[in-house]
């Protein structure tokens, strides 16, 4: 049984792995809430924005935190045109249509950037990538920990945009009433394809959160799907609140798993997790919100 | 009836490849396609005719491949059992996988999500656990003969394939005529209407996934056999989950031929891609995701579904395919 | 035949069935009338299986039914159609009906041949091979009733079967479900078109707000000024009542 010395800087290390995840997931339950539509192809989407931060860095000397206001625009571009382009001509009425159009997208992004980039992992040097914050008696990476900062902000932010905007409103009233919010006049596919930009805006600034402490490869956002998915369903689909708590519990989950059983068992543990809550509680700990 | 007999003469014809087909290379590309449609078949079973997307096929695919390949290599038990072992195992995981979402009423993307998840969880623990040969995969020695479902050459691969992917078709046959079809697509178009009308839509969805896992699982041992290496990537990795799905929805789902007509459509691509485009890591999986994109949004109901609309009358069984209604 | 005792149902606050019993008498035509809201979807669905009741109890045929699944009900003689009709689309009207008729029987054929056999008796018999979701509403709503007929039922809950029709449909669609109780069914009716009902039913509740508020022949429930209020509003049945004595 490791000791506390251990244990804390694990659970703090997890905290912040899970901020990110948060981050991550915010897009996911954004795009949710909104338009009901399961986003397979979130974690291929944070791929592209992890090379975009990548390359401005290595080819224009960007900074990743400078690049936090060019990447993120870019990606909700990306994400308006994905939605109002593919994804949301494709239902026929079927949740599962989305779904397989969503992962039809996954597939061609992630192995066109391996066909283009093939599969070398790649990471940017910083001046502040090794720099350490000392908490607690355990030395965290100051990129981790800007990046749970960041996360926050990102969150609040994003609360702030919903309750306090017209935009917000127009979201939130689409959210709920489809049919009524279209009767005043709201313009729902250009509202939908806004909501959904702005969830792939949050991958935006996840990676350039996360890849001073991180990689990119093209499987990368591989192991971000299920694991937003998870914090999304555990959090509550469509809630904000529980898709950050719910992704601070599974980094904290997969720091504690990977300690006690291994990095590659502790992953179970999150699968796990996950088909527990979907079979027990389809609606989240926290009960369904927008 | 006149179905059957149709089916019956498409694998006659399959059958002759053999005896007029003689070089390897083209021999190799009829099993592959027949493996395919297998795969198709499998998934179309519970998807297309009981309408529940899986993500997560390799689940039973993968158990019948370590199933057959550890029960050699770990306890030298003949492969022939293994197959029937392959078969049963990837029957009870279906099982398992079934009961757990179905019980519980989970339906959808949820459904989708849950399977997907299923086989992740496979996927880590054979990359973990020795008797799999964990990350470092397994490898199925090389000793050809028929006594041990290893044949020198093509042509007894062939039969093998030829005769599960023909079970798999006169399975599916029969569910087109059978109580448990009629059942089983009343619960796809409408669960809680077919429940009001006595269907037990637990037990009929049981008996579909376990099905399906069955023929997933088959078509498992076969690759097995066939290319004697497995790791927890291919076996368990989301490129059999993707094929199984992508092939009935390019045929049409939910009909008797679409998985070969989807399998064939497939295997053609690929080779105009390798023809054209080279032979890239990803590029085969790039033209799937693109195929799949522009089938959901231009031909829901597959080339089944295109050939009926060109003749103005119902191919096989009805496509419903994915232009359903929710109410 | 069916035995309704104090069954309860609350959505959070909303009491959307509060201890109703009653009792439908074997080979009646029956009804349950209230205005929109009144709980009456909710009732068919606690007495068939698809919602779980607070408290309370059903019974049928003498046995306790109230913990069963829908299905489970259905193979014991009692189904329910929906008000917003449910066709299996994409399935012929043949098909449809042939899901109804596989309670009982196994074989495929068999089953086929019922169903057209049962298609014949609710008028849909020229429709056969026309895919049920093409149907006109008056068409679906046949179907819902051929569907329901072809389970060989000993009670059928018909939920609002003619609301969404016009008066000649109405019209056609009357006889059919008398002649189904011609043949031994009991039916029981949800309603919120009174006069179909004044017509067709012998007996006949009434439901506001989740509860009983009357029952008893037709004639005598419309009277009723609580029955009014439920459904005018409050007032107007004092109002009625004085026009009714100031012609008089």
């Amino acid at each position: 049984m490791p000791d506390l010395a251990i244990i804390i800087p694990s659970v703090l290390n997890g905290l912040t792995t899970g901020a990110l995840y948060a981050l991550v997931a915010l897009g996911l339950t954004l795009i949710y809430g909104v338009l009901h539509i399961i986003n397979f192809a979130h974690g291929a989407l944070l791929m592209v924005g992890l090379y975009a931060v990548y390359f401005l860095n290595v080819q224009l000397g960007i900074d990743p935190y400078v690049a936090l206001f060019i990447v993120p625009p870019l990606m909700f571009a990306l994400g308006y045109a994905l939605q109002r382009g593919i994804i949301g001509k494709a239902s026929h009425g079927r949740d599962e249509n989305i779904l397989l159009v969503t992962l039809g997208l996954s597939i061609v992004i992630e192995n066109l950037s391996l066909f283009v980039f093939k599969s070398d992992t790649r990471a940017i040097d910083t001046p502040y990538s090794f720099e350490v914050v000392e908490f607690l008696g355990a030395f965290l990476p100051l990129p981790k920990v800007i990046a749970f900062a960041g996360a926050l902000v990102t969150a609040a932010l994003l609360w702030l945009l919903m309750s306090r905007t017209d935009l917000g409103k127009a979201i939130r009233a689409l959210a709920k009433e489809p049919k009524g919010a279209k009767l005043v006049g709201i313009n729902a596919e250009h509202v939908f394809a806004m909501s959904f930009g702005l969830g792939i805006a949050c991958l935006g600034v996840a990676a350039c959160l996360l890849l001073p402490s991180y990689y990119v490869s093209p499987q990368v956002g591989h192991g971000f799907v299920l694991i937003a998915f998870t914090i999304v369903v555990l959090g509550g689909m469509g809630s904000f609140v529980g898709a950050l708590i719910g992704g601070l519990i599974i980094g904290v989950v997969e720091a504690l798993g990977g300690l006690f059983l291994g990095e590659s068992l502790g992953q179970i543990g999150i699968f796990l997790i996950f088909i527990l809550v979907l079979i027990s509680r389809p609606t989240g700990l926290l009960g369904h919100k927008v | 009836m006149r179905q059957l007999a149709l089916l019956g003469l498409v694998f006659a014809i399959i059958g002759l490849a053999p005896f007029v087909i003689s070089s390897d290379f083209t021999l190799n590309a009829v099993i592959m396609i027949l493996y395919a449609a297998l795969v198709g078949q499998a998934w179309n079973i519970l998807g297309g005719y009981g309408g529940q997307f899986s993500f997560g096929h390799a689940a039973y695919f993968g158990t019948g491949a370590y199933t057959v390949a550890v029960l050699q290599v770990q306890l030298g038990i003949n492969p022939w059992l293994g197959l029937i072992a392959g078969g049963a195992m990837a029957v009870l995981v279906a099982a398992i996988i079934g009961f757990s979402t179905f019980r519980y009423g989970l339906r959808g993307s949820y459904f989708a999500l849950v399977t997907l998840a299923f086989a992740e969880v496979l996927r880590i623990l054979s990359n973990s656990v020795p008797f799999t040969g964990a990350g470092v995969g397994i490898l199925i020695p090389l000793d050809q003969g028929p006594a041990n479902l290893q044949f020198v050459t093509k042509q007894g691969f062939f039969w093998v394939i030829w005769l599960i992917t023909l079970a798999a078709f006169v399975t599916v046959w029969w569910i087109g005529q059978s109580r448990f079809g009629a059942q089983l697509m009343a619960v796809r178009d409408n669960e809680d209407a077919a429940r009001a009308l006595g269907v037990e839509a637990f037990r009929v969805k049981m008996g579909a996934i376990m099905l399906s896992g069955l023929f997933s699982g088959l078509a498992g041992v076969f690759y097995a056999q066939y290319f004697l290496y497995l790791d927890p990537y291919i076996a368990y990795g989301p490129a059999v989950s993707v094929e199984s799905l992508l092939v009935p929805i390019i045929g049409g789902l939910g009909t008797l031929f679409g998985p070969l007509l989807g399998a064939l459509g497939l295997h053609v691509i690929s080779e105009l891609t390798r023809e054209f485009i080279g032979e890239f890591p990803g590029i085969s999986l790039v033209i799937y995701g693109i195929i799949l994109i522009a089938m959901v949004l231009f031909m829901p109901r597959g080339l089944a579904g295109l050939a009926s609309r060109l003749r103005a009358r119902p191919f096989g069984t009805r496509a419903k395919a994915a232009e359903g209604s929710h109410a | 035949m069916l035995e309704i005792r104090a069954l309860r149902k609350f959505f959070g606050g909303v009491k959307a069935c509060n201890n109703v019993s009653l009792t439908v008498p074997e080979g009646k035509i029956a009804s349950l009338i209230g205005p929109n809201g009144a709980g009456k979807t909710t009732l068919f669905a606690l007495i068939t299986g698809f919602h779980r009741p607070d408290a309370g109890s059903v019974c049928f045929l003498g046995e306790d039914i109230t913990a069963l699944a829908p299905e489970e009900i259905a193979r014991r003689g009692m189904v329910r159609t929906f008000q917003i009709v449910q066709p299996f689309a994409g399935q012929t009207v043949r098909e449809n009906i042939a899901v109804g008729a596989h309670l009982r029987i196994r074989s495929r054929a068999e089953a086929l041949a019922k169903a057209e056999a049962v298609a014949h008796r609710v008028g849909l018999s020229d429709r056969l091979d026309l895919d049920a979701a093409s149907l006109t509403v008056a068409g679906r709503k046949r179907l819902e009733v051929a569907r329901a007929l072809a389970t060989d039922p000993k009670l059928i809950l018909f939920d609002e079967v003619l609301a969404g029709l016009n008066p000649s449909e109405i019209r056609d669609v009357i006889p059919v479900i008398r002649a189904v109780r011609e043949e031994g069914v009991t039916i029981l009716l949800i309603e919120h078109v009174m006069q179909a009902v004044m017509s067709l039913s012998e007996y006949t509740w009434v439901l506001n707000q989740g509860e009983l508020i009357a029952e008893g022949a037709p004639a005598d429930v419309v009277s009723d000024p609580l029955v009014v209020e439920a459904y005018l509003g409050k007032g107007m049945a004092e109002r009625i009542a004085r026009r009714e004595v100031r012609h008089a």
